[in-house]
């Protein structure tokens, strides 16, 4: 015991302590918040379509949140006998794990940041490829002609839209000259990379709704042709999985939306924690309004709409955005 | 590129529209608190009716436990001293009944009758299973005045036949001889 308190005691030691504080405190923070985005969009979709949506479980029906997560908990876990079952299994913690990694690179408030990554932008855009093996894996492991099918429709969604989100990011990279998103929120001091970067932000929001399958372009799951697609054989807490997944998707897209576009904490008045969260609030209220307002374009509307007009759009926007810069430098 | 402008155009409509849906009036009727409107004739709790003398106007014909397409009616006829015939017990198994109104249509006497109640649930199945004492009423149900042993031509005790009323003596068929 003294041995213990010696070694807390000693150099080093606390600073680490307080770090892993810190990333449990935004780890639960971002799984609660993407729990609390079931009730939220269940509530938004409803008022949208003229219905209230779940108002009956505690005040507001907030209490759905914890009966939605309740039940999940419970549900038989049940594995098909023809699945293979060691992917099977894999397939949905990549897809929570991966998507709660993508979070770590994010400055919530100055000094709240699990990673302040010199490479932070790159290493979002590897993890959200990697967010592709669980949907991929999935579909394929289902062993189920539909399932197989929504996985291959991820995989061409991913392949199409990451290269063009990475590439719409780099105006922002040129603009600070680091790919690190402390110093990007850093130098929104003056002025949102909304405005310069306005067709960036537009084509990384595209590739943002598509890299977290969420409609228009849910096109892996596409309740009504696939049936569910790659989640078609999941259940339980599997299932659980893929969904809660897909809502911190949604809250690291928003996230980091805020964070490169609209000067991530940065705003007068209020604390650093209001801004983000009113900013990110803002964006995962839009991801919901898309699902509720847009239909699903077509497979080869989708592939056309990524390849012939979002890249050279994206390349177009990055090609203006160094030349402007290169002709403001001083010779 | 016009066709392009024009369909992102149209995008941003359809958002902007669905936006406003939020401030629109909402077509959920809250149900414990807002209670629907039911109809006079709605078809719902099944009741069994009193004439307006207070006597229940069960005969006991069974026809609409023969009309019941689900087979949730039960009862057993008994006579009263007087000749009046009543249900020794009359049992409707509500978790079978699919509330179509049959028996309504089939009770000679107005007695079995539908009325706009639905909120009759159960945790327990076997709390479905409605007797003659939660069946039976103390008024008279959409028929007021109606009173089976005072029209028809049965004979019971204190009412020979050819009493009742709009009815004429039966005819002494011998009498008619030529």
């Amino acid at each position: 015991m003294s041995g213990l308190l010696h070694w807390l005691g000693s150099p080093g030691v606390l600073p680490v302590l307080v770090g892993i504080g810190k990333a449990i405190t935004l780890l639960l923070g971002v799984v609660l918040t993407g729990a609390l985005l079931i009730w939220v969009e269940r509530r938004l979709l409803g008022l949208w379509q003229d219905r209230w949506g779940p108002n009956r479980v505690g005040p507001l029906g907030l209490g759905q949140v914890v009966a939605d997560m309740v039940k999940i908990f419970f549900k038989e876990d049940w594995t098909p006998s023809f699945v293979d079952r060691p992917v099977f299994v894999l397939a949905p913690c990549i897809a929570l794990s991966v998507m709660m990694l993508g979070f770590a690179i994010v400055p919530v408030v100055p000094g709240w940041q699990v990673a302040d990554l010199n490479i932070g932008i790159l290493f979002f855009l590897a993890i959200a490829s990697l967010g592709v093996y669980a949907v991929m894996l999935g579909g394929w492991a289902s062993n189920n002609k539909y399932s197989l099918l929504g996985g291959l429709r991820s995989a061409a969604q991913m392949i199409t839209y990451e290269v063009f989100m990475g590439l719409a990011v780099m105006g922002v990279v040129v603009q600070v000259g680091s790919f690190k998103l402390g110093d990007i929120v850093a130098a929104q001091a003056n002025g949102w990379f909304v405005l310069p970067q306005f067709l960036g932000f537009l084509l990384f929001a595209l590739a943002g709704v598509a890299a977290t399958h969420r409609a228009p372009f849910d096109l892996p799951e596409a309740e009504q042709e696939l049936a569910a697609g790659f989640h078609t054989e999941y259940s339980g807490m599997k299932f659980g999985m893929f969904f809660v997944g897909e809502y911190v998707g949604v809250v690291v897209v928003s996230a980091l939306l805020t964070t490169l576009y609209f000067g991530g904490w940065q705003g007068p008045w209020l604390p650093p924690i209001v801004w983000f969260a009113l900013k990110t609030g803002a964006f995962i209220v839009l991801f919901i309004l898309l699902r509720a307002a847009l239909p699903r374009p077509r497979y080869d509307q989708l592939m056309d709409g990524g390849w012939k007009v979002c890249l050279p759009l994206a390349l177009i926007n990055l090609l203006v955005t160094a030349a402007v810069i290169l002709a403001r430098q001083p010779v | 590129m016009l066709a392009i402008l024009r369909g992102i155009w149209s995008n941003l409509r359809s958002l902007v529209i669905i936006f406003a849906h939020l401030w629109r009036h909402k077509d959920t009727i809250e149900y414990p608190e807002v209670k629907p409107y039911l109809p006079p004739r709605y078809r719902g709790r099944i009741v069994l009716t009193r004439d307006p003398d207070g006597q229940e106007r069960c005969v006991a014909c069974n026809l609409c436990a023969v009309a019941c397409p689900v087979g949730c009616i039960a009862l057993q006829k008994t006579e009263t001293e007087d000749g009046r015939w009543y249900p020794e017990f009359f049992r409707i198994n509500f978790s079978r009944c699919i509330f179509c109104g049959l028996c309504e249509e089939a009770c000679p006497t107005n007695a079995i009758q539908l009325t706009p109640d639905f909120e009759m649930c159960e945790y327990d199945r076997q709390n479905l299973v409605y007797e003659k004492e939660h069946l039976l009423i103390s008024g008279t149900g959409k028929y007021p005045d109606y009173n089976f042993y005072r029209v028809a031509g049965m004979s019971i005790a204190g009412k020979p036949k050819g009493t009742a009323e709009h009815e004429a003596l039966p005819v002494d068929v011998k009498s008619l001889l030529p």
